[in-house]
């Protein structure tokens, strides 16, 4: 049966929302600490370690509700309590406490002293949490800006490196400009259903036959570009390489990873539970998305030589096999998607930090031929980057290939074999700008005497590599549990049918 | 339904033409006599002191930026205590919360040295 939360009075609304104020509270227990303590790298670390803290508090205690099958007594509520919020919530504070440990050996090393970097991740992680948790739009909204704005400012935190400036204007000035189409967009749906609680939309939009209202049809495209932006989707992908590549690498991995990885949250929780109705509408849409962001990300991934702006487009591409899951628009989807987003998020979090060992000055220069040689100079790195490369591609036996499957299997029962298709398309041509990686650490000589004898994974940075590649080969070979968890997360993600709205 | 609103046209239509009319006409028949006096920016009636484009210091922006957050406290507040009784005990915990998290950030941007002009 599991745990009944009423959330009208406020003690079941503190704790319908337990994990995001415990996290907002240890923010602020580690912003007064950096009001103390800010002088040298000892306090950074300090404060790193505070936000280790809090971010594995949350996690088990968003695995505590998850495990308790705490959910809401009542139909309509501003948040939601299902496993889908449980199941996203966990990726993203796993993907934080990942970004987390590797930014602790990094910020030294680039000599960034700023320990507000961590109250700025714990942020950003509470706005994700809110957008996966928001069952209405202005939750979601209010999640969307608390984890954009603490991005824009982590993107340029690194105060003396012009790309780094540069990154945060440009992330800030499209970000503002996509929230105004998203909150755009929440007004236009509105205005056609008069409420914006995503259950009582489409209780709203069923009763009253709404499903193709012309203001519901133009707030659905509003959102969608608004979305679109977030998770850098063609054709409103134009910001994501110079950003990706102006930030310090461990916010580079996540914004690719945790921030578009909570934008799919929200997208798939809008469109599955208030706007399935409508689906005909947007699955059309969202299919050409899909479509148009496989093969641009892809094809101009392979013309990259810099590693950092090759995993940048590598990462629009995956946006696009993410988005052909949401145009399957069924359970089935949201699954692969659960499922898809865990195994991305190590990937890209793994890839980058060997990066970010590899790299000095953040690793703007490191070209894909740079990695010659790496295979007999730190074999375990290179082996590690092998799996991580290998899984982004979708080879066998890694955890990539059972997403990539499980996206495969949703669109195809959604009857879109074209989108199939060009999935399986797109998958091959990425074959030909991660295998070079490949290549370059285990064929090729290294370039000279004393080249990767910088290269070293220290610390903390260490297990979030190993740790990363230990899993996605396991998931890659028992991959049974995490379905059935994934399955779980994505149960009951679309509303009952035929309940008619009486009020 | 629009119909309604005929009377909204007429009127933006007169405001167009008569400010068109105005400025137009007073552009066509005016006479031109350009002195140095009249061609300095215009500072309420002194003397102007520079150009009008100084660069200012960026802490103006934060204090500017610090000023906004405690006023925006004042937008809630003000709601809060003209229905307080109905809002009760509940409110005044929620109002004590949000005080909190602004004095926590108050005594950040303290420590931090923000709130000193050197």
């Amino acid at each position: 049966m599991g745990m009944a939360i009423d959330v009208s009075v406020p003690g079941g609304m503190v704790l319908a929302l337990l994990p995001e104020l415990l996290l907002v509270g240890w923010m602020l227990v580690l912003l007064l600490a950096v009001a103390w303590r800010h002088k040298d790298e000892g306090d950074q670390q300090l404060a790193g370690q505070l936000a280790l803290v809090g971010l594995v508090s949350t996690l088990l205690v968003v695995l505590w509700m998850w495990l308790r099958d705490a959910h809401a007594e009542s139909l309509v509520g501003m948040i939601a309590l299902d496993g889908f919020r449980y199941a996203t919530s966990a990726i993203f504070l796993i993907g934080a406490i990942l970004v987390v440990m590797l930014s602790l050996g990094y910020l030294g090393r680039e000599s960034i002293l700023t320990p507000e970097y961590y109250v700025l991740v714990l942020l950003a992680t509470v706005g994700m949490l809110f957008m996966s948790s928001g069952a209405d739009l202005i939750v979601i909204f209010l999640g969307l800006e608390l984890m954009s704005v603490s991005i824009y400012v982590l993107a340029g935190i690194d105060r003396r490196s012009a790309f780094s400036a540069e990154a945060a204007v440009k992330y800030f000035l499209l970000g503002a400009f996509a929230s105004g189409f998203f909150l755009y967009g929440v007004a236009l749906l509105y205005g056609a259903t008069g409420t914006t609680n995503l259950t009582q939309m489409h209780l709203q939009i069923t009763s009253l036959g709404l499903e193709t209202n012309l203001m519901l049809l133009c707030g659905i495209g509003l959102l969608l570009i608004g979305f679109g932006f977030k998770v850098a989707a063609v054709p409103f992908h134009m910001w994501a390489p110079d950003v990706y590549d102006g930030a310090p690498t461990p916010i580079t991995a996540f914004m690719a990873a945790a921030v578009k990885a909570a934008a799919f949250a929200a997208l798939i929780r809008v469109l599955l539970h208030a706007l399935v109705a409508s689906d005909v509408v947007w699955t059309e849409i969202v299919f050409w998305l899909s479509a148009i962001t496989m093969i641009v990300g892809n094809l101009v991934a392979l013309a990259q030589t810099q590693l950092k702006r090759m995993l940048a487009y590598s990462s629009i591409g995956h946006a696009g096999y993410i988005l052909a899951a949401v145009a399957s628009g069924s359970e089935e989807g949201a699954k692969a998607f659960v499922f898809y987003v865990l195994v991305y998020t190590l990937m890209t979090l793994g890839a980058f930090g060997v990066l970010a060992a590899i790299g000095r000055r953040g690793e703007r220069d490191v070209r894909v031929d740079d990695l010659s040689g790496l295979g007999s100079r730190r074999p375990w790195m290179a082996l590690a980057m092998t799996v991580f490369m290998l899984s982004l591609l979708g080879f066998p036996g890694t955890a990539g290939f059972i997403g990539k499957w499980l996206v495969l299997s949703s669109v195809v029962q959604a009857d879109q074999v074209i989108l199939a298709v060009l999935l399986v398309l797109a998958s091959v041509v990425s074959a030909g700008y991660y295998l070079p990686v490949v290549m370059a650490m285990y064929m090729r000589p290294a370039a000279a005497e004393d080249s990767h004898s910088g290269a070293q994974l220290t610390g903390a940075a260490r297990w979030v590599v190993g740790v990363a590649a230990v899993l996605l080969l396991l998931l890659g070979v028992w991959p049974n549990r995490a379905m059935d968890v994934a399955a779980d997360g994505a149960e009951g993600l679309r509303p009952a049918p035929t309940r008619v709205f009486t009020d | 339904m629009l119909r309604e609103y005929a009377p909204l046209l007429l009127l933006v239509g007169i405001v167009i033409v008569s400010a068109v009319a105005m400025i137009g006409l007073s552009h066509a028949i005016q006479t031109r006599r350009p002195t140095q006096v009249k061609g300095m920016p215009y500072e309420s009636g002194m003397p102007a002191l520079g150009g009008t484009r100084d660069r200012f210091s960026v802490k103006f922006y934060l204090v500017a930026m610090l000023f906004i957050v405690f006023d925006l406290e004042a937008v809630f507040m003000i709601p809060w205590a003209v229905s307080f009784r109905q809002l009760g005990l509940l409110g005044l915990i929620e109002m004590l919360v949000f005080v909190l998290i602004l004095l926590v950030a108050y005594i950040y941007v303290w420590k931090r040295g923000a709130l000193e002009w050197e």
